[in-house]
């Protein structure tokens, strides 16, 4: 029964139970690790929200807020689309068939439902920042060979005026395209999609 | 005992007496400090330790003073600092005693893991000693990101957005991670209500656990010494070592002096340059945190810059983030991967010599570069000084064996 003083039965139940005790540790643990998640307040504060556009002028942006990201329509202008095509191999995605960064209706060549507006959450998809619009298509500190389109302060990732990334940066990705509608000819829907795709957020 | 036997003495003496029956103070009084033999030969670089633990107390102290004024809620967080700054007594110095404070935590801490490195004090039989370290220093970055958080400026925001998305670059799990460090799905109030959780609460906790660690382990093999050899063996006919005197009063004297100089230094920074011209206080978090708009030029706090030089040197994001990680990581394997017969710089060759300076050219480069916008000439630069980076510690097992070493001698000098 007994060696050296140690009773093994006793010690294999006191081992028993402290596996019991373990597994009652990761049990207790599970509300203290879940009370970091996001509340019920957080996940319904991400209703749709309308942009009213009338006032975009040709090759300007404006910025909206959307469950706290910054979304931004930015209404180009023909040299800008004509600008597109001219960086086409210095892209990583050219061609938007990363499914995860935009819907259906956005993947195509300007990344949008009307080539005229192009609407893109403001976020880079390297580490969040909220990249600069450079709309301008002449040389810049970073580019020497700039079409237009979006500069990362933080680490220098670069975007074409269609949202889509540059080689060679740390963004992976192009830059995510939200779930949006045209409701009537001056105003955008964020969040929906509207019309004959369904209304699934 | 040839003490004086006056009443009081005696009083105290069996006063002592009763305590120390019931709790060995006296005894862990001699331990760890009358009877605590250190090298004699501790030079400028062994002022470190005590200061890291002198800020570590300006930073409890002021920190809960802080706390009486400061409001962790997102709306109102950016406006109690003003506050704090503005209105309250004596706020905007307690306020800049504590922010100061941060900085030079770091470049205490930065100074004495270089004298770890350079003596050698993280060998055999200080591996433990060391890795608390690290581990301390881990948590000091966690600790300080989190407290830039708190004021909920521009930079806070920002800075919490990047380092935050850091975790999102990890496959898989990555994007779920991220919502679940910041409860929510942008840094938002449920963000910083957390983050000020642990700043003021669960990191001080681990922190001054790791420091009781550290010490334990420290005074369980001794301190080690410029010389890098051994002096607890040599000892005198009474069984004291010669080469070492007991830490107090020889070295509890010397600290002292080392941190008048200290504060002297602390105060002109708090008094004439609490913001450092943009380096200890960044001018962007003089502004409310925008979630809108980024700053811009985005860039952290210079005792990050060398990390962050590192994660934008890299094109890929996943790789960055581990290049970053893998940084400070590499730090723990230190002890096992410096090779050299000697301990001490004192006695090693040229080439430990030389790569050691350049360790710390790249070490400062990244540090200038992290805080530069990153032109394409600063990225390269950024990339050679990572890459030698990495290399001084993954190749140290071969190029610390390399070269003679001088003799060492039989006492320390």
């Amino acid at each position: 029964m007994s060696s050296d003083g140690v009773n093994s039965n006793r010690r294999n139940l006191l081992i028993a139970t402290a596996g019991v005790g373990a597994l009652g540790v990761v049990g207790a643990s599970v509300p203290f690790i879940k009370m970091w998640l996001p509340s019920e307040r957080a996940k319904a504060a991400g209703a749709p929200i309308s942009i009213d556009i009338s006032k975009l002028n040709a090759g300007q942006k404006i910025d909206a807020l959307w469950r706290g990201k910054p979304v931004w329509v930015v209404r180009r202008t023909t040299e800008m689309l004509d600008g597109l095509d001219l960086h086409r191999e210095d892209l990583k995605d050219p061609d938007s068939e990363n499914p995860d960064q935009q819907p259906d209706y956005a993947t195509n060549p300007t990344r949008s439902r009307t080539p005229e507006y192009l609407v893109v959450l403001g976020v880079c998809t390297h580490l969040g920042c909220s990249p600069k619009f450079v709309p301008e298509l002449e040389p810049q500190s970073f580019d020497q060979e700039w079409n237009g389109g979006f500069f990362c302060p933080c680490h220098n990732s670069r975007f074409d005026l269609a949202g889509r990334v540059y080689n060679g940066v740390p963004a992976p990705t192009n830059l995510s395209i939200p779930p949006h509608f045209f409701e009537d000819e001056n105003t955008i829907v964020i969040g929906l999609e509207g019309g004959e795709e369904g209304d699934a957020a | 005992m040839n003490k004086p036997q006056g009443t009081i003495s005696r009083t105290a003496d069996s006063a002592m007496g009763w305590v120390n029956k019931r709790l060995p103070v006296t005894q862990f009084y001699q331990d760890h400090l009358s009877k605590y033999y250190a090298p004699k030969n501790f030079n400028f670089w062994y002022y470190f330790g005590s200061l890291a633990m002198i800020v570590l107390i300006n930073q409890i102290v002021t920190g809960i003073w802080l706390t009486m004024h400061y409001k962790p809620d997102a709306a109102h967080a950016f406006a109690s600092v003003e506050y704090i700054m503005r209105d309250v007594p004596y706020g905007y110095l307690v306020r800049y005693m504590h922010s100061t404070g941060a900085s030079l935590f770091f470049v205490v801490i930065y100074l004495h893991m270089f004298r770890g490195i350079i003596y050698g004090s993280h060998r055999n039989p200080r591996e433990m000693i060391w890795i608390f370290g690290v581990l301390i220093f881990l948590c000091l970055m966690a600790e300080a990101f989190m407290g830039y958080v708190l004021p909920w400026g521009q930079m806070s925001f920002w800075g919490a957005q990047v380092i935050v998305n850091l975790f999102g670059a990890i496959p898989y799990i990555g994007e779920d991670l991220t919502i679940w460090i910041r409860g929510d799905y942008v840094i938002s109030d449920a963000t910083l209500n957390r983050f000020f959780a642990l700043h003021v609460v669960a990191m001080p906790i681990a922190i001054l656990a790791l420091v009781v660690l550290h010490l334990a382990a420290l005074h369980t093999v001794g301190s080690n010494n410029p010389d890098g050899i051994d002096t607890k063996d040599n000892k005198d006919a009474t069984g004291k070592p010669i080469d070492a005197i007991p830490f107090h009063p020889y070295y509890t004297v010397k600290d002292t002096f080392g941190i008048g100089v200290f504060l002297l230094l602390f105060a002109f920074i708090v008094f004439f340059a609490p913001e450092m011209g943009g380096w200890f206080l960044e001018h962007d978090n003089f502004v409310e945190a925008n979630p809108s708009v980024t700053p811009e030029f985005i860039k952290p706090v210079w005792y990050f810059t060398p990390f962050y030089a590192m994660l934008r040197a890299v094109p890929d994001k996943l790789l960055g983030v581990v290049i970053m990680g893998a940084a400070v990581m590499i730090l723990f394997a230190l002890p096992w991967l410096d090779r050299s017969k000697v301990r001490s710089i004192r006695y090693k060759g040229a080439i430990w010599k030389l790569m050691m300076v350049l360790f710390v050219i790249s070490f400062i480069g990244l540090g200038w570069l992290g805080a530069q916008p990153g032109s394409i000439a600063q990225t390269w630069f950024a990339r050679i000084f990572t890459t030698f980076y990495f290399a001084f510690f993954l190749l140290m097992p071969w190029w610390s064996r390399m070269g003679s070493t001088k003799p060492l001698p039989e006492r320390v000098t």
